[in-house]
């Protein structure tokens, strides 16, 4: 099948590339450990943004900020959190970037503010964020950290922008705004039920990728 | 005839998992079992009305009466993370029965993003302390529904031939699909 031989040979050239281990760091949020399609993390801004690719960027961006900077901050201080309330301390440095954000995306993106509205204070509950602090930062070296809150977040970026731009697409018929096919196709994905199963097919998909040895 | 415009619309129209996609991660991830999906449904009720009175009254009492409304998120996060664990530990002196049918969910419920999410949305829309608590009531209830619902159709599923890539949480959110298309029915009625 040439899907499969296709799925092999790219395969092959990303583990080339990832025999770095930094760049393993970097890459394996994108196919082995993405949260949305693997991990089945932070589903709720998932299905609730990505009317549009560019909501779902957006979004995607402004998850992979916290991310990286709470990753940074938690590596930095780890020695200094007391491990009993290191959960509520991760929480405080978490809910801080999320109010950075808010206000930054209130001043310069009204817009983008406005269409993500509720799922940027919720950013604080993305099981990611907390996840990567707990499991990884408090671990690993600042570096270490800073590379891994990159990666996972520019993998949950890249989930939200292709379920995005899907669901725009057999929706309205553009991707980033841009007319593909005039007219509206299945409306219905642009709404509540096409994000479900939109999301459960690109879940499948992964599924098969990440089969194909 | 307030409230009941509050309850039918959190909990048809609106339906918080399945029109505002807030709670889908215990959504998917404990509606196996009808019993379970109605346990996290009664823990969350009780948390997400106790949460709603606190912070509406932090909000109104200490951030708005000093102007530092952009605390809103640290502040809400802190004592809904707060109050979950107070009601752990007082449920579990004081009605162990209780403890035993919520307590196993209590934990997962300071990351339930529907908890943190109501709490913003009553705010939001400026309803006053009661029309809050009957606001979160509501969501609570439309969670719950939409769990039951949920689970009782993936108790039936286990026992279909599912193609083996689509198995387990693809086709459950295909499901869940189909749910919101059916809720999506109750759009216009208030």
């Amino acid at each position: 099948m040439p899907l499969n031989e296709l799925i092999k040979r790219t395969k092959r050239i990303l583990e080339e590339i990832g025999m770095n281990k930094n760049l393993q760091t970097l890459t394996r949020g994108f196919l082995k450990e993405n949260p949305v399609f693997v991990l089945l993390l932070g589903l709720c801004p998932t299905l609730g943004v990505t009317t549009s690719a560019i909501n779902g960027l957006g979004m995607g961006l402004a998850t992979t900020f916290v991310l990286v900077m709470a990753n940074l901050v938690v590596s930095l201080i780890k020695n200094f959190i007391p491990d009993k309330v290191r959960i509520p301390s991760f929480i405080v440095i978490i809910a801080s970037f999320v109010t950075i954000v808010e206000l930054v995306m209130q001043g310069y993106a009204p817009a983008l503010f406005e269409q993500l509205g509720l799922f940027i204070p919720l950013i604080v509950v993305n099981c990611i964020v907390l996840g990567r602090a707990e499991a990884f930062a408090s671990k690993n070296t600042i570096g270490a950290s800073l590379l891994d809150g990159l990666g996972m977040g520019l993998g949950f970026a890249f989930a939200l922008t292709i379920l995005g731009a899907v669901r725009e697409f057999l929706g309205s018929g553009a991707i980033f705004s841009i007319k593909i096919i005039p007219g509206d196709l299945m409306l219905v994905f642009v709404l509540a039920p096409g994000a479900f199963i939109a999301l459960a097919y690109l879940i499948a998909i992964s599924k098969k990728i990440n089969k194909t040895k | 005839m307030e409230y009941i415009i509050i309850i039918i619309s959190a909990i048809f129209v609106n339906n918080i998992v399945l029109a505002q996609f807030l709670g889908i991660c215990p959504f998917v991830g404990v509606s196996n079992k009808i019993s379970t999906s109605l346990g996290m449904g009664g823990a969350v009720l009780f948390v997400m009305t106790l949460a709603t009175i606190v912070t509406w009254l932090i909000q109104t009492y200490i951030l708005s009466a000093f102007g530092i409304q952009f605390l809103q998120t640290i502040a809400f996060i802190l004592v809904i993370a707060a109050l979950v664990q107070m009601v752990e530990i007082i449920l579990k002196k004081v009605s162990p029965g209780l403890y035993q049918a919520l307590g196993v969910f209590l934990p997962l419920i300071t990351t339930n993003c529907a908890v943190l999410g109501v709490a913003i949305l009553t705010i939001q829309k400026d309803y006053n302390l009661m029309e809050g608590v009957v606001f979160a009531i509501a969501n609570a209830g439309g969670f719950a529904l939409a769990m039951w619902i949920f689970a009782g159709i993936r108790e039936h599923l286990e026992l279909m031939e599912v193609p083996p890539i689509m198995r387990g949480v693809p086709i459950a959110l295909v499901v869940a699909g189909i749910l919101a298309l059916a809720f999506m029915g109750f759009t216009g009625i208030v």
